[in-house]
This record gives structure tokens, sequence and C-alpha cells, in this order.
């Protein structure tokens, strides 16, 4: 089953407009950041769409340009030093960057939410965690302070908070590092959004309580059948909750895919690398394989495929030309759909 | 020029590391590795607040090593008669009767020149002294913890509970004379602790790293482990503390120069020239406000150059 | 939290017990003698001299003049000046009042204008106001209390004629304004500097980023998240500073005349009344302690990471 025929088969979103198309489009988005060293170009042109109820995983180290992309659409880059050179990001089919700051506000937290990677320092330290989730209800509803109390107490308990009403007085260090994220969760959860960001949502947790979040992150979105961006590095993550992964590098796209084509059959080398990097039970006692070499240096690029210093199969054309995403296909020219990879070996990659 | 940018890349990259290595979890590249030291110079270069400083302390400096390349008149010649209280002459750059002259007919300019070498020693001498006082204190408080700690932390908050300038009034006034010498001693016999207690918090965090571990489970000797690892590691802050209090103890040795209780005649210091300027304040300002301002822009040029050795030190505090 | 005030102001006691003897010890390392001072230029009989000492228990050893010293603060006696034979609680009562009011104007105008100025810098880190303002500070900063005091005596009351060089009357808001002024000065600038340095490092943090992305306005984001993390440092700076302020008086009543504590000091100094020196130091020091024990109070009620420990 295709990730179009999946995302088809979902319930009709939540509509408050007549707009037919996806929730999100990002389109050839660019962000350079000014920096002591020169200008670092974070993202250098990616295009992806988010349906409701889809769920895209986005893939890639540190760097690759997947956080920087999430905080274009949020519009919490910082800026300056960060620019917006070109691009366009439509949400509901209206493009954000051209919106007034008032227009945004609106959409922040009410539409689109975010999720971060590190609870406890996203959490305003000297606020109680009550009065940080009610905030959400007083600001965009007007809700009186006691009747946002209640309301805080209910979102604790969606995220399966213990005790949320003797709990919801305290403070973000009281809590665990678990249940932090939970509140991070029910913070974005609160105004029932059309789509939340989460960016690196289980890194910072231990590997037991990472199954869980993750899990409840999952099943509130089908609840609410919300669109998902997930940024992670971390391929283990993606494999049951993703429709449809893009793999960043350097700023760029470098393939897209069905969640479980992906896995069977890379069509970049960069994203085999990744495959090839994770331990697995039935190759004990071998060397583990890794990538060689270090991520580009963002302000200075490679000329080319920016991968082609650390790519095996580099050619000559990997050094001179910028591979555009191609369509991906089978042997036989049928088409694969949704699959693209910006490598001009795309095909003895994916069919050896 | 854009293909000549790529190809320095392409050879940066060429000679990336050694073939095999697990690359991607490594430390960036040797060659953009910076230390803190040579990190903090290249900010510092480029900080037109640092330079302006260190230019103006430079000059002060010279001014305080060799008073007499800048005039040829005495600070102390007084001649009542003909010099009394007659104002600046603005005109003539350089000569004895510049800045004019004050109440006992002595020239200003004179005066202002030889002062600074007081105002420069005291400050930096009990910068010294403080420096070296307040971090042995803090060191062997925060190594050797325990009761040593106690004691010395209670020591120190005896010391921190005697207001300033209050303490520097009771101990100068023990000193009928009042040498350069004097006044330093005093002043950092009361400024030491604000050091300690940073030495102190530093040494605590540095003892817990996993090189001093390290080193203490090789065998190093006490004093090996404190001279070699602890101190060179501890001395960023420490310089920073001792850079921007440099300003203030020059305000504070004119200020009890001011107050009667520094320097004092025929000691020439900024210090004693503004609290004589204070009788004459309504018809010759200029007698007053002359060492103040030489006072003041002592003072700014140390505070600029310490401000631009922390932001380098410490980008976070910037 | 009643045990740790408690605990806290045992703590206190040695602090003060250390810091006054320090002050009791220099004051007797002197030369000066104040019997002998008493006495002026006439012949006297050394008989008498020695006479009025054992009256004032100025032949016992020294700890022991501490210990009696001591032993008369706990009971409120500071002890009587030798020469004017009058009690020094009365010196003490009527210097304080007047050194206090100096104080606590001073300390207002540091508040409002230090916090003010800092908000408007540290909102825009590295704008032109905010490099405005650093300068300014620097400026302050480097003036030591006096040159400002005798530059705005200068300007106000000789040349402009807006006041009158010295306070006449301590208890009028008017002749104090100019005194708080050059006094709050310095500490204002440091709270300026402190509060956009603070307002600064905390636009940084990610609980701000997370605000902007829970679409709250900007004013509440600056006014609650922002505001309510940055003023933590800058309310304990400040009680800290109410000790400082009270010392830097002496500086300020020097140049405009007030009769005040700095006042009482310097007459006590130059007559080598040890007693009145110790106990306005004593004052002092309890002042110094109070504010900062007040301070990691009021810490532990601004930051709930801090608990009583």
């Amino acid at each position: 089953m295709t990730t179009t025929a999946k995302t088809a088969d979902v319930p009709a979103p939540r509509q408050d407009g007549d707009f037919e198309g996806p929730l999100l489009e990002v389109r050839d988005l660019h962000v350079e950041f000014v920096t002591r060293d020169g200008v670092a170009k974070a993202v250098n042109g990616v295009n992806y769409t988010v349906g409701a109820g889809e769920t895209l995983a986005v893939l890639g180290e540190s760097g690759s340009g997947k956080s920087v992309t999430a905080q274009a659409i949020m519009g919490i880059l910082d800026m300056p030093p960060g620019r917006i050179p070109k691009g366009e990001i439509f949400f509901r089919g209206q493009d954000m960057l051209k919106m007034s700051n008032e227009e945004r506000r609106r959409i922040r937290g009410r539409k689109i939410a975010m999720i971060f990677q590190d609870a406890l320092s996203s959490l305003n330290p000297v606020l109680s965690v009550g009065y940080q989730l009610g905030e959400m209800f007083r600001v965009h509803q007007g809700l009186s302070k006691k009747d946002a109390r209640a309301r805080a107490i209910e979102l604790m308990d969606r995220v399966r908070i213990p005790a949320a009403k003797e709990r919801v007085g305290d403070y973000p260090h009281q809590f665990s590092g678990g249940m932090r994220q939970r509140i991070m969760i029910a913070m974005a959860l609160a105004l029932e959004p059309d789509l939340i960001i989460a960016d690196e949502p289980t890194t910072a947790l231990d590997v037991t309580v990472q199954a869980q979040v993750m899990d409840l992150l999952a099943e509130l979105q089908r609840e609410y059948n919300m669109g998902l961006i997930l940024i992670t590095h971390d391929l283990g993550v993606v494999a049951d909750v993703a429709d449809k992964i893009a793999v960043m590098y350097a700023g760029r796209i470098v393939e897209t895919a069905p969640v479980h084509e992906l896995y069977k059959r890379p069509a970049h080398p960069y994203t085999q690398g990744l495959l090839d990097s994770i331990p697995r039970l039935d190759q004990k006692g071998q060397e583990l394989y890794a990538i060689k070499g270090l991520p580009p240096n963002l302000t200075r690029i490679p000329s080319g495929c920016a991968f082609n210093p650390r790519c095996p199969k580099a050619q000559d054309v990997c050094r001179t030309d910028v591979p555009q995403l191609y369509p991906v296909t089978e042997r036989d020219g049928a088409e694969l759909a949704g699959r693209g990879s910006a490598c001009h070996f795309w095909k003895e990659t994916i069919h050896g | 020029m854009p293909e000549k940018t790529a190809d320095k890349v392409e050879t940066t990259v060429a000679t990336d590391p050694a073939p095999g290595a697990a690359a991607t979890e490594a430390a960036p590249a040797s060659a953009k590795a910076r230390s803190l030291w040579s990190d903090a110079w290249n900010d510092l270069r480029r900080n037109p607040l640092f330079l302006v400083s260190a230019v103006l302390i430079l000059l002060l400096l010279v001014l305080a090593a060799a008073p007499g390349l800048f005039t040829s008149a005495s600070p102390r010649d007084a001649d009542l008669a003909k010099h009394f209280l007659q104002p600046p002459n603005w005109g003539n750059f350089f000569a004895a009767d510049w800045l004019g002259y004050d109440g006992q007919g002595r020239s200003i300019y004179a005066r202002v020149v030889y002062g600074a070498r007081a105002s420069i020693m005291v400050g930096i001498g009990v910068t010294l002294l403080v420096a070296v006082l307040g971090t042995a204190v803090g060191m062997i408080a925060g190594y050797f913890g325990g009761w040593l700690d106690s004691v010395l932390s209670r020591v120190t908050d005896v010391f921190m509970g005697i207001p300033y300038l209050l303490g520097a009034l009771v101990v100068l006034t023990t000193f009928e004379e009042r040498s350069v010498w004097v006044v330093m001693l005093a002043m950092a016999f009361l400024g030491w602790t604000q050091i300690a207690r940073v030495a102190r918090g530093s040494v605590i965090t540095i003892k817990q790293a996993d090189y001093v571990v390290a080193a203490k489970a090789l065998g190093a000797s006490t004093t090996r482990i404190l001279m070699k690892h602890i101190l060179p590691n501890a001395l960023a802050p420490i310089i920073v503390v001792s850079t921007i209090a440099l300003g203030g103890y020059i305000a504070a040795e004119a200020t009890l120069s001011f107050l009667g209780v520094g320097l004092a005649e025929p000691t020439v210091s900024w210090g004693v020239d503004v609290s004589t300027g204070r009788q004459q304040l309504r018809n010759a300002p200029y007698v007053l406000i002359i060492p103040s301002v030489m006072v003041s822009v002592t003072v700014l040029s140390f505070l600029m150059f310490g401000d631009a050795v922390r932001n380098a030190l410490d980008p976070k505090l910037r | 939290m009643g045990r740790y005030v408690a605990r806290r102001l045992l703590q206190m006691i040695p602090v003060f017990i250390g810091s006054t003897l320090l002050i009791f010890l220099m004051m007797y390392a002197l030369p000066g003698d104040p019997v002998r001072a008493l006495m002026g230029e006439q012949a006297f009989d050394p008989s008498v001299v020695e006479n009025i000492r054992r009256d004032l228990g100025l032949d016992l050893p020294i700890w022991q003049q501490y210990a009696n010293y001591l032993g008369g603060l706990v009971q409120g006696d500071f002890g009587t000046e030798i020469a004017s034979q009058r009690p020094i609680a009365d010196i003490i009562a009527e210097a304080f009042p007047v050194t206090i009011r100096l104080t606590l104007f001073a300390f207002t105008f540091t508040v409002l204008v230090g916090i003010g100025l800092g908000v408007i810098a540290g909102l825009r880190p590295d704008s032109v106001r905010d490099r405005g303002l650093l300068t300014l500070t620097l400026v302050l900063i480097s003036m030591p209390s006096f040159v400002l005091g005798y530059l705005m005596q200068y300007f106000f009351a000789f040349q402009l004629q807006l006041t009158t060089p010295t306070v006449q009357d301590s208890e009028s808001i008017g002749d104090l304004f100019l005194p708080a002024i050059v006094l709050g000065s310095l500490s204002l600038a440091y709270v300026a500097r402190l509060t956009r340095t603070s307002m600064a490092e905390n636009l940084r943090a990610d609980y701000m980023r997370t605000a902007v992305a829970k679409g709250l306005p900007r004013g509440r984001i600056v006014g609650v998240h922002l505001m309510r993390n940055s003023l933590i440092p800058v309310v304990t700076f400040l009680g800290t500073d109410i000790g400082n302020l009270m010392t830097g008086a002496i500086v300020t009543e020097s140049i405009f005349n007030v009769q005040g504590v700095g006042d009482a000091i310097f007459e006590a100094l130059t007559r080598r009344e040890g007693a009145t020196v110790v106990g306005i130091a004593s004052l002092i020091v309890i002042v110094y302690l109070l504010t900062s024990l007040l301070v990691d109070l009021l810490y532990a009620v601004l930051d709930p990471r801090i608990r009583y420990a």
C-alpha cells in the first residue's frame, strides 16, 4: 500500500475552510544564517507536504537542516542571524511567510504546535506546569484562571500523568524526564492543533521511556487526526509510527519514500550508509559499518552533490552537478509512488 | 571567485581524517579546533573597545613609568605670587600652564602627569596582591575541603561582612604615614574575598573533572595536581574578575585619598588633588575637574579592558 | 523554612563576632589615645589619666575589653563617648535615620531607573540603544562618586543655582534629591547592566522559544516569561547592595555635608573614639548580614528550583 492510498483512507480532516490540498506544503525553502565564519546555508531548497492524519518523519544528522526547516514552519527562527531568502510555506493553501506577525501568532499553538527535544529547558523553570498549560487556554480562548487550571488538569490526565490534580502546581524540575515530555505533549495538544511538529521528542529520554512517549504521541495523533512531522536522527523510532520519510543531508532532501520501502530498498547511498550503520543481531562479531568523513561545514558546502566527499559511489559528475530529486522507478520503469532520490546513480543504488 | 572557494573546499575535504575512523561521532577536524586562549585572542584583536582601552592603558603605563617625558615642569614647584589659580591655557598644548595652576600655584598639568604613577601602582599592586592571596585561599579551601574549607570560608565571610569603605577608613587611620605601599596593603587586606570565592568555586568544579581524577589515580602529587591541572584551568575566571576589579581599585584609592585617609601630601596623586580642589569648586572648578577626569578615564580604560577580556574568555556572559 | 531561618541566624553570630572583633582590634591599634586627646594640650597628671583609664576599663587586656563591649551590646548598650560623655546610642539614633533616608531614596532611584534602562537595552541586545546604554553605564561606573558628586554640585548648585550646594535640611526630599542620585548612580549602572545581561541571556533560552511557539502575544512573553526569570539575579544584587549604599553614603555625605553616619564616623575617627566607630560599624555589619539573609529567602521564593537547605 502506498502512502497516498493510506492517507486517502483516513477520515476527512476537520476543516475550517474549503481548502482541499495538503495541510502543509513546503516549497523550495531556503534558510541561511550569518555567522562569524560566513553565511551558513542550513536549508537549501526543501520541499515536502504533510496531510491531515499523516506522519512525515524527517531524518538526518545534526546540522542537516531538519530542525531549522521545522523552526521556519513554526516561525520561531532567530532572525537575525537567520533569514529566509527564498521559498514558501503553505498552511491550508496560505503562504505563512507572507502573513503578518499577528496572523502567524494566531496559528502558532492553536493550529500548529511544536514539541521540543529537551523538555527541562523548554519549559519555563519558574512557572508551575499548571500555569504553563493553562496559559494556552487563557491566551487563545480567553478562559479564566480557574477554568484554565481545570483544563490543565484534564490535559495532564489525558497524557496520563498520575495524580494530575495534586501535581498541577508543581514546577518542571519536580517531574521525571518522561513526565516532563508528556507535559510538553499536553501543551502542544492543548488546543487540538491540525499539525504537530515533534523535534526529537524522545532523544533526551531513557530508552524504556522512549517507547511509551512515542506510543502516546502516535495514539493521540490518530485520535485527533492531526498531521505530524517527526524530526529524528533515530531510524528505529521512525519505523513504527511514520507513514513516509524524508532523509535530509546538508540542507537538502536526498531521499523520500514510504517508510517500509526505504528500509527495504534505499535509493540513495547516504540512506544506505545510515541503514548499514545500525547494529544488527545477525551481524554479531562483524565490524560495524560507518559512513566515512564528517558532515559538511554549512558555510562551505561541497560543490555538486553535498555527499560526494563521503560517498563510496562518487564519480566526477557528483563533484560538479547537483542532483535533483529524481523520481524512483522499478527496473521496468513502473512508477514507485512517493519515492524520490537525489542521486545521479539512484538506479545503481536501488537495483544493485 | 566562487570556483576558487570551491577548489579550496575540495582540498580540505580530500585531506580528511584517516580512513576507517568512526567519523560521524568524532569531534570537528583538528584544524578547526580552537583553544580557549587563542579563541579569546582572536576575539580581542577585533574588538575596538579592547584596542582603544589597550592603547589608553599603554599610554597610562608610560605616563606612570616616565612622567618626565611629558613635562619639564615639576609637580611640587609652587609659585603663589605668580600662578595662584591661573585658569587653563588650552591652546598651549603640554606646556606647564596648559591646564592652569592650582591654589598653591602648582602646574596642574605637571601634577596630573606625575599623579598617574600613584594611581596605576596602587591599582596594579592591589590587583596582584588580591589575586595571589585570594587564589591561594580559594584553592586551598576548594581543593582540600573539610574543616580547612569551613575555617577559611568563615574567615572569608568575616572579611566580606566588613563594608569595604568602612574597613579601609579604619585600617588606614591606623597609619600616620600613608605611603603607596601602605595603601596597597590595606586595600588588599580587605579586598581578597571575592577572588577567594571565585577561585574556590572553580576549583571545586575542576577537582571533579576526569583529568584531575585521572592524574590522581596515576599518583601525581598534590602540588603537581594543584599547579599543573587545577590552577591553569581555574585561571580564566580569576583573570576576568581581576581585570574588572582593577578599575575599581583605582577608583577606591582616589576615593580614600579624597576622604583624607588614602595617599596624602607630599605624594602626588589625583585623589589628593581632587581633595584640595574642592575648596575652590565655585571659582576654579578646573582644579577639581581635571584630576577627576583623569581618574575617570583611567578607571574607564581598565573597565573596558576587563569587559573585553571577560567577553573573550567567557562568551556566555556577553 | 522556619528552621532554615533559625539556622542562618545562628550562622550569622560567628560572622558578626568576627567582623566586629576585627574592627575592634583595628581601632585599638590606632596610635592615638582618646584619654590623652581629651586632655588636649594642657599639662596633666599621669595618675589622673590612669584613673580615667581604669574607670573606662581601658587598662584591661584587649580580649576582655571586647567581651565587655559585646556584653553591653547584647543588652543594647553601645557605651559612652569619652570626650563628650554622650551615650553612643544617642549619636547613632541621630545619625542613622538620616543615612537610612538617603539610602532608601537612592535605592528607589536605583531600582526604578536601573531596571527601566536595563529592560530597554536588554530587549534588543546589540542595538544602538543597547550600546548607548552600555557606554553610559560604563561611564557612570568609571566615575568615582566624588567626581560625579562635585560635577553635579558644580552644575546644579553653582551654575544653574537649582539647589543649594549642601544639604540644609536632611528631612527634605528636595534637598536629598541630588545626593541620592549621586549615591545611587553606581548601583544604578550595575543594575542596568545586570538586568540587560540577564534579559539578553534569557532571551536565548529554550523556554522563550517555547513561549513563542505557544503563540503567546509579545507582551506576555516578555512580561511574564522573560521578566520573571531575568529579574532573579537583579533582585539578589539589589538586596546585597543596600549595605553598599549605606557605606557609600559616607562619601556622599561628605560632599553634600549631610549629618549622617559618615559624618559621625569621621568625627569619631579623628577623636579616636573607638567605641563609636565600632558601634556604628556593628550596626552596618548587621544590616549587611540581614539583607543577605533576606536576599537568600527572596531567592528561594522567586526561583522554585532553590530549596532551603
